[in-house]
């Protein structure tokens, strides 16, 4: 799609990160030390810091990926909203408290408060590092995802932005700045989300469509024929003739075609035709749509925005204002029109992309299996069933593995600050999800979709709305992205500064010398986000936070938890369970299924991995990795 | 020598948990394991029996929105009902004094800032 830079989305925008860069230097205006850049004294109130939780949270992936799965393919993204938020249970019930007790500035602080061992602050250092680094990645991407419809700016332009912004931020006032900077991010988030569901529902769900969108039913012999109602049916020739459910019909109004899907209708005798999209990049790399240069003026062609419903129960055309009960079940009961693609080579050499749109019932949509994450549930397949367990359990033990989420706790003054901050994160992120499922699915029938983009599905959604809704939720997804690399620069400085070169090391350092080291450590760390932002950006969003979540169960949950719960650990226990679980989980990713056909491009069949999610494996084999070391090594640890 | 026994110290005070420390986190453990067995059954109905979530349990919803709804709000409801019932620590006050003072020492200083948490 193409889209034109709006001077109210960019003016709120400035508006914004404005006001992030204002108050960081407001807030960094005096000299910090490492307590302050850290930790902010400890002096920040748990209410502020319950939305600051949910402020560093609720990332890109949570706000564009959720919604977006959610459009494309109905329920499966709410998936990850059930799980990214039952993690919180684990951190608020299990790990808040005792992280309060035990540490000080970082994750390997808690780790380490029992043992003082260089051992484990490098294991810890470097898992921090690991973890922060694949989560910052496709925020960095979503950074760049978003700049384009926004500013009308190239992909690296919106990294470039949000790196230095991010930076300013962190390095101005630390995690003070970055903590405010959460707070106003957090709150706007779940207020505008909640006014955009409003308006989803006061709207209702209507069946319009535009003319042109399907021909007939017409009599299924007229396939075989060279017109279709008066239109010239283009020979089918390469990769297209392989297709016979893809009929190309001239253009009467330009000198384009349209591509329609061959459905069938109740009668066999005939079919109906719904009118798809097709993009080509030809040899000289240019783009066609509909076989007309991608442009907007005369004889040039853009793809259209698609969603909407084709059949609401009792044959009405429109609900008006729903409630939010019957919202959900009138489209359950409804039929909509999903989207796919297909991609073909021309007889030319050119490849193109077909859209297509598949009438779905809406009780599949309103149900797990459709996205081809999760398809597995209804295969059969225990490898399959396996492969969910195996991704709902990363999600549960995620949240709580998170450094940049548990650096957190140290930022209020006690533990019973910690809990209820915990308890307002709690009830503020999971009243978000629950929005996403009506955010996903409004855009689903907004008729705003982007067939190539699913990710933009909310700020659409906003556009089809008002203009200058899209212009706020647009500067909120972006300030999403600020809000949560903050967070995840300020975790990997202080394991920079504080775990690797203080601890490991052991080079000591004043106060203020360990907060310019953390500085410089988020200037590089910053660079490097950048980079990486530049270099995935074809990755997939969500793809890579599901990463993040496997290797930080994986290598922290395990050690945490039985140090809390087990006294016979010990460091060397400590050690070796986060080592293995971060290399296991790793390399488990980098052969499994996925990986090979997403990252390497390789034949997914050839994986060595026998499902793509490894903490069903990793998990318990980092738990199993510290009992064995622990026991071997009680003696020595005395 | 002087780290090694203050990280001792340290953690002798962390761990030795006070009553109300030690009452909170059961507490803690129990809701926990209730709230695994709600998540539990959900993931394990999906992984196996994936067709149930289909079923339509209340007001033409089924039980796929139906179960994934209440598991965000008993998360919500389960998390206030633990505020409300966790004992509040009387020690916080001088808890906090005593970490401030610990840390106005600490600060520009890479040693531990030990054990004189009450």
């Amino acid at each position: 799609m193409i889209y034109d830079p709006s001077w109210s989305a960019i003016t709120i925008f400035l508006m914004f990160v404005g006001g992030a860069v204002g108050l960081s230097f407001y807030l960094g205006r005096r000299k910090q030390s490492s307590e302050e850049y850290f930790a902010a004294h400890g002096q920040i109130p748990w209410f502020v810091n319950g939305i600051a939780f949910a402020g560093d949270y609720l990332s890109a992936a949570s706000f564009l990926g959720i919604c977006g799965m959610i459009a494309a393919y109905g329920y499966d993204g709410f998936l990850y909203s059930i799980g990214y938020l039952a993690g919180w249970i684990v951190a608020l019930f299990v790990i808040a408290e005792p992280m309060k007790r035990l540490g000080r500035f970082t994750f390997a602080d808690a780790l380490d408060a029992k043992f003082n061992s260089r051992g484990i602050k490098a294991a810890a250092g470097v898992s921090t590092l690991a973890v922060s680094i694949f989560y910052l990645i496709p925020q960095m991407v979503g950074a760049g995802v978003l700049i384009q419809p926004l500013l009308g700016l190239p992909h690296w332009a919106g990294v470039v932005m949000v790196g230095i912004v991010v930076i300013i931020i962190v390095v101005t006032a630390g995690m003070v700045s970055t903590t405010w900077v959460q707070f106003l991010k957090g709150s706007l988030l779940v207020v505008f989300s909640a006014v955009l569901v409003v308006l989803v529902l006061n709207q209702g769900l209507t069946t319009v469509t535009e003319s042109g969108e399907t021909i007939g039913p017409i009599p299924s012999t007229l396939l075989a024929t060279n017109r279709i109602e008066d239109r010239a049916v283009l020979t089918p020739e390469g990769e297209w003739a392989e297709y016979p459910e893809l009929v190309r019909l001239a253009s009467t109004l330009d000198a384009g075609f349209d591509v329609f899907v061959v459905t069938p209708t109740q009668d066999s005798e005939t079919v109906l035709l719904r009118r798809g999209q097709t993009m080509t990049t030809n040899a000289a790399g240019e783009t066609l749509v509909g076989g007309l240069p991608l442009g907007k003026g005369q004889g040039e062609r853009q793809l259209r925005g698609v969603g909407s419903v084709t059949k609401l129960p009792g044959g009405v055309t429109s609900t008006g204002p729903l409630g939010p009960i019957e919202y959900l079940s009138t489209l359950r009961e409804s039929e909509v029109l999903l989207w796919s693609k297909l991609a073909l080579k021309e007889a030319d050499g050119s490849s193109t992309t077909v859209y297509y749109p598949k009438p779905a019932d809406g009780s599949r949509i309103m149900r797990p299996g459709e996205h081809p994450t999760f398809a597995g549930i209804r295969s059969g397949n225990p490898l399959d069933s396996l492969n969910f367990l195996s991704l709902m359990l990363a999600l549960f033990c995620g949240t709580a593995s998170l450094p940049h989420i548990l650096i957190r706790y140290y930022t209020v003054k006690d533990a019973a600050a910690a809990r209820k901050s915990t308890i307002v994160g709690i009830t503020s992120i999971g009243f978000f999800y629950v929005l996403t499922l009506y955010l996903g699915l409004g855009a689903m029938t907004s008729g705003a979709l982007d067939v190539t983009d699913s990710n933009m599905a909310a700020p659409l959604l906003a556009r089809s709305i008002s203009q200058w809704l899209f212009a706020i939720i647009s500067a909120i997804a972006f300030t999403t992205v600020l809000g949560t690399v903050s967070g995840l620069i300020l975790a990997s400085s202080g394991a920079v500064a504080h775990d690797l070169v203080g601890g490991f090391l052991g080079v000591e350092l004043s106060g203020s010398a360990q907060v310019r080291l953390a500085k410089i450590a988020a200037v590089v760390v910053g660079g490097i986000a950048i980079v990486l932002g530049i270099l995935f950006k074809e990755m997939n969003v969500s793809y890579l936070v599901g990463w993040a979540f496997s290797v930080a169960a994986s290598a922290n949950l395990p050690a945490l938890v039985m140090l809390l719960f087990w006294k016979r650990t010990t460091s060397q226990g400590i050690i070796a369970s986060v080592i293995v679980g971060m290399v296991s989980s790793l390399t488990w990713i980098m052969l499994s299924a996925d990986t090979y056909q997403k990252v390497f491009g390789w034949d997914p069949a050839d994986a060595i991995a026998p499902f793509s999610q490894p903490g069903i494996v990793t998990i318990p084999l980092s738990f199993a990795t510290l009992i064995v070391v622990s026991l071997l090594t009680k003696a020595s640890d005395k | 020598m002087t780290d090694q026994l203050s990280a001792a110290e340290r953690h002798a005070a962390s761990t030795q948990l006070t009553e109300i420390e030690r009452s909170n986190a059961k507490l803690g453990i129990i809701l926990f394991v209730v709230y695994l067995a709600f998540y539990g059954g959900f993931v394990l109905v999906n992984a196996f029996q994936a067709d149930l979530m289909d079923t339509v349990v209340f007001a033409g919803l089924n039980l796929a929105v139906v179960y994934g709804f209440a598991l965000i709000i008993v998360a919500i409801v389960m998390s206030m009902v633990y505020g409300l019932w966790c004992k509040v620590e009387p020690a916080t006050a001088g808890k906090t004094a005593a970490s401030a003072a610990d840390v106005s020492l600490a600060d520009g200083s890479l040693s531990d800032n030990d054990g004189n948490q009450s």
